[in-house]
């Protein structure tokens, strides 16, 4: 079942983790207590130039491990547990722990993909663990329970963010497990996901080819890596992405003027095994960009709303309502078109 | 006008207050602070009940609903009359997916935009027959294995260039009737559906809706009624008749 | 020495009308009238089972039933070993037959493989109803694109090599003129046409007859180069090398000069009634570098107008084999498994030579992705495609599209009798005879053909809905909705499927 929630303020002015909280927590009925988790963008102004790694382990046996593999591949600047509120109702199976990272010996244009490549590698080296998130001045905190428990437990209502990403779980295929709750990251990437992705097998393969491992053991991984090689690696445009990851029906792109109808057609040819089927609608964060999808036939909820200088984006209408009673304008986007939000507005 | 006060309720708690005023005699009753309560009025048979909703309702609006009127200022969530056999829902707003789901009988008027699939599963019988009119547009599905009853979309809030439904109309359709207003090509439609001319006949069956339309949303019925309208039907009973071959 | 006859013809001599007409329909010359006694008399040992006397006799009072008369048992020494050696003492020969592998030891692969379904937590979709996409493109794509933009207006720089547009994953495989009659020929290009699908005309080269259909033709260049000139190679959408076929991997094609008629000794480009011999290896093509050549051959000599594919059969380094295809510049690989069919080949060949498609797609489909390059060509699966689940499997194990052959000549009336390479066809599909050709209607097989085409795609759709996905390209690859039943653990390593409960 899931819900989703996004929160973006269009100026970058950070608000309280408060409202992602009370947006998520609306939508309780959508939830079984399997999974929670906020993503907040501008966190951590104090370290914004370096990457923080959010890592779960079970122990100090595995932090050691990861930490002896850190060491040979970055430089740690600060690293310390992160703050959990003392009695909260979700035992801690693990500890939560932050890394605030510079990679050594890499250019600045080559250290995300370096970052890519450490956290795969920690992933593969290191069982049980779960890294929750690697990018730049910003964090996922996810865990098995309710969101108000998530957030209770990680203290979300502390940290300011000028984005936030909320999510609450009802799994499906795979076990509820902390690292399987959402969001999903990878860089500065987050995605929420209501569905399930039954290409999920098609789209792994296609990922592995171009190094990106899938261990999570939740569709919901091959969202994150698919947006960070469509976009980010190879430069496509959000709009040209969102044709490779929901396109129109070949009936529909024969439709189209020629050129509009060469590209599209294009595009599902050569990215024919990025197609995320199954039904979803997706909240996707990255520094600086909101983006709200849903599957190209809409077989999942997603509405937007505007209000000033806010965009929300949340599975229900209710849930933004919960937090903004009177939006300028509130809409539920076309199947497979995405709804794009940045700070400074473009 | 019995008003209940939605706020911090949850579904169950809501409907329970609903149910109770009901019992002690109320017939118009205001809700107010709604925020995403599911299912309010599911299952209520009371033809002469009376509901005012302020706030946002949740998904299944009068869900199986036998009798109520339900009006909502502003804008409902999915699913909104799933199977309802008898009354009202009148949307001062926008509809959302798979609104009057297997719908039997009884109307909703909304004023704004429609979702997709909406009127999925409608069907006639005996003396039920279901409406759904739309003041604005519609998205893909409409209509979807549709067996009775009338769907019309007006676009009236659209562009005259704009195309006021989606792609896969009357898919699986195998009786009732869908009315657009304006024009509408083949490559809309869905399986199982053919575009037919709009008659005299057609608009004489249509006016009384539109008449109802007009007096809950104050459109002139005279604007709404000049309108050329395109016609859906299905091709026949039975569009599923030859896929299947039996086995010899 | 007295072989019992595998069939007996039975005569229900009350109901027979003594109309003859079964002496006629029989190209066999199993049966004849005698007119001592009156009657329609049988030499079971020229029967073959082929059905046409059952089916056109007025009155129904034919019967073929297997020869009841029991060879004695043993279960290493099986009836059917026994008659090859029989055979073969007879006539110091290698055995030859038509169809495929009659090899049932081996398990088939598809038949242990069972598809996934969705419910609830993903729920299925009405294939009916909804849109499902089953359109594939074959040939080479890029890995990346580029787009010029002006504000936001986007345009495609990158230029796309040449693609074949199959509105259904099922081509018709290559069926050689010569083989097969010219209108079974026709009927196969005329059902691709209808269907939005690629014919590949076989090694025979393209009747003039047939170049109307070129746009859905897919023309070969075998080892014996047969038809091969500029028309022929202009008309096609594309072009297959064939280097081998499933039912006789490693091994030549022979078409006896008995079937080297007028009509096909012009469309072979070579005298009536010599053999058309088809080597086993191309001889120019003795490394895939020179198979590289060929392509490049090709593609300038239409100008690389036409996608390239190439057909190898499925053996035990397909996978090796298919990687050095792809970066030797081929637009597709076709993938022929054992279990293939032919008009004529080594029985040795067929039963025991080569591995199931299953295995080699599966194998083929991971070598490329772990190279990092399988789109860079389509992946074509061929070899005993019998129904719609097959065709599903294959394209979860990896394959684009597959491609059927025997299928379709059932379609038009094969009653498998396996003797296609005695001419003798008596339902003018694998003849060259003209009155055999005469019994089979083009238009009728075509229909039937279409038909075929049209069926499996409708299951396709059912099947695809089934798993959630509306669209054939979310289902390549995806061995997660794949599990089998019965395989051991190597085997299911080989295909990347799960047991089922897992």
């Amino acid at each position: 079942m899931c819900g989703i929630v996004g929160i973006l303020n269009e100026l970058g002015e950070v608000i309280s983790g408060k409202m992602v909280i009370q947006a998520t927590n609306a939508m309780e009925y959508r939830y079984n207590g399997l999974g929670g988790g906020f993503a907040g963008y501008g966190i951590y102004p104090e370290h914004k130039e370096f990457y923080a790694l959010h890592i779960l382990f079970p122990d100090r046996e595995r932090r050691n491990k990861v930490e002896e593999i850190l060491l040979e591949n970055v430089k740690i600047v600060h690293d310390e547990k992160i703050p959990i509120r003392e009695g909260s109702p979700l035992s801690s199976k693990y500890i939560p722990w932050r890394y605030f990272i510079d990679p050594l010996n890499t250019s600045p244009e080559n250290s995300d993909d370096a970052i890519i490549e450490l956290v795969m590698h920690i992933s593969s080296e290191v069982k049980d663990i779960a890294i929750l998130s690697s990018g730049k001045n910003m964090g996922v905190f996810k865990a098995t329970g309710y969101p108000r428990e998530v957030a209770d437990l990680f203290k979300i209502d502390e940290y300011n963010a000028y984005l936030w990403i909320g999510h609450g779980r009802y799994p499906t295929n795979t076990p509820g497990w902390w690292g399987g709750a959402h969001p999903f990251n990878i860089l500065d990437w987050s995605v929420v996901h209501n569905g399930e992705i039954s290409s999920y097998d098609t789209n792994r393969r296609f990922l592995q080819m171009w190094g990106y491992n899938c261990n999570l053991l939740t569709d919901t991984e091959v969202i994150a890596y698919v947006f960070d090689l469509l976009v980010r690696k190879h430069g496509l445009p959000l709009k040209l992405a969102a044709y490779a990851m929901a396109p129109p029906f070949w009936k529909q792109i024969d439709r189209l003027n020629e050129k509009e109808m060469k590209m599209i057609k294009a595009i599902r040819m050569v990215y024919g095994s990025a197609l995320l089927n199954g039904p979803f609608s997706i909240v996707v964060g990255r520094s600086n960009v909101m983006i709200g999808m849903t599957d190209r036939i809409k077989l999942r909820p997603l509405i937007a709303a505007k209000k000033g200088v806010m965009s929300f984006l949340s599975s229900e209408e209710s849930s933004i309502r919960s937090v903004c009673s009177d939006p300028d304008v509130i809409w539920s986007p076309k199947a497979g078109e995405p709804v794009v939000s940045t700070v400074g507005g473009k | 006008m019995k008003t209940i006060d939605a706020k911090d309720l949850s579904y169950k708690q809501l409907n329970e207050k609903l149910f109770n005023s009901i019992d002690d005699g109320e017939r118009q009753i205001r809700l107010t602070n709604v925020k995403g309560q599911r299912y309010i009025a599911a299952g209520c048979t009371l033809k002469d009940l009376e509901i005012e909703i302020e706030g946002t309702p949740g998904n299944d609006l009068g869900a199986f609903m036998n009798g109520p009127t339900i009006t909502v200022k502003g804008n409902v969530q999915d699913a909104t009359g799933n199977t309802m056999n008898y009354g009202r829902i009148i949307i001062q707003g926008d509809s959302r997916d798979v609104t009057g789901h297997s719908m039997r009988g009884g109307m909703i008027l909304i004023k704004g935009n429609i979702g997709y699939r909406v009127g999925l599963h409608m069907k006639a019988f005996g003396n039920n027959f279901p409406i759904i009119v739309a003041g604005g547009k519609a998205g893909d599905f409409l209509g979807e294995y549709m067996a009775g009853g009338i769907l019309i979309v007006l676009g009236l809030l659209n562009d005259d260039d704009e195309r006021l439904i989606g792609d896969w109309t009357g898919t699986g359709m195998h009786a009732g009737v869908i009315y657009v207003k304006g024009n509408v090509t083949e490559d809309q439609l869905g399986y199982g559906a053919k575009l037919i001319d709009f008659t005299e006949e057609d608009r004489e069956q249509i006016t009384p809706i539109l008449r109802e339309y007009s007096k809950n949303f104050g459109i002139k019925l005279s604007q709404l009624n000049k309108e050329k309208f395109t016609k859906i039907v299905p091709v026949s009973y039975r569009p599923y008749g030859k896929l299947y071959a039996l086995k010899i | 020495m007295f072989v019992p006859p595998e069939f007996k013809v039975i005569i229900d001599q009350e109901k027979c009308i003594r109309c003859k007409a079964c002496t006629i329909q029989c190209s066999f010359e199993a049966l004849s009238f005698s007119d001592e006694e009156g009657q329609i008399i049988a030499d079971n040992n020229k029967c073959v089972c082929c059905q046409r006397c059952m089916a056109m006799c007025p009155t129904k009072a034919i019967s073929v039933i297997k020869n009841p008369i029991v060879y004695a048992p043993h279960p290493t020494w099986t009836e059917e070993k026994r008659r090859d050696i029989y055979i073969q003492a007879q006539t110091g020969s290698a055995i030859l037959t038509g169809v495929g592998s009659t090899q049932s030891t081996i398990p088939y692969l598809f038949d242990h493989l069972l598809l996934d379904a969705c419910q609830v937590t993903n729920p299925a979709i009405d294939a009916i109803r909804e849109p499902m996409e089953l359109r594939t493109y074959i040939g080479r794509k890029p890995r990346r694109l580029e787009f010029k933009s002006l504000n936001e207006d986007y345009e495609l720089k990158t230029e796309i090599a040449p693609n074949l547009l199959m509105e259904t994953p099922i081509m018709i495989a290559g069926m050689s003129y010569g083989a097969i009659s010219l209108e079974a020929h026709k009927a196969c290009a005329m059902a691709a046409k209808e269907q939005g699908t690629f014919f590949n005309s076989g090694e025979g080269g393209l009747h003039t007859d047939q170049y109307i259909y070129g746009d859905h033709i897919i023309v070969q260049v075998a080892s014996g180069r047969f038809g091969v000139h500029m028309d022929y190679l202009n008309v096609a959408a594309a072009v297959e090398i064939k280097i081998g076929q499933g039912a006789k991997p490693g091994m030549g094609g022979h078409l006896p000069g008995e079937k080297i008629t007028e009509p096909i000794s012009q469309t072979r480009m070579i005298p009536v009634g010599t053999d058309a011999l088809s080597p086993a290896p191309q001889h120019d093509i003795y490394s895939i570098e020179d198979l590289s050549q060929l392509i490049y051959a090709i593609k300038e000599a239409t100008r690389y107008e036409k996608p390239v594919l190439v057909k190898i059969s499925a053996v035990h380094n397909s996978a090796a084999i298919a990687s050095g295809i792809v970066r030797g510049g081929a637009d597709a690989v076709v993938i022929d498994g054992f279990r293939g069919s032919t008009g004529a080949a080594p029985k040795v060949a067929e039963d025991h030579i080569g591995i199931p498609i299953a295995a080699a797609i599966a194998a083929v489909d991971d070598r490329l992705c772990n190279e990092g390059i399988r789109d860079e060509a389509s992946l074509i699966a061929s070899g005993g495609i019998r129904c719609a689940g097959d065709i599903a499997k294959a394209i979860a194990l990896g394959a684009d599209a597959v491609a059927i052959g025997m299928s379709v000549l059932i379609a038009m009336g094969c009653r498998i009798c396996k003797k296609c390479y005695t001419g003798r066809c008596p339902w003018g599909i694998a003849t060259q005879r003209p009155e055999l050709r005469k019994r089979l209607n083009i238009e009728i097989a075509a229909k039937r053909v279409s038909n075929l085409l049209a069926a499996w795609s409708l299951e396709l759709k059912e099947i695809l809905g089934a798993n959630g996905m509306n669209s054939i390209e979310s289902l390549r690859g995806n061995r997660e909705r794949l599990r089998a039943v019965g395989l051991d653990q190597p085997t299911l390593d080989v295909l990347g499927v799960k047991p089922a409960g897992r």
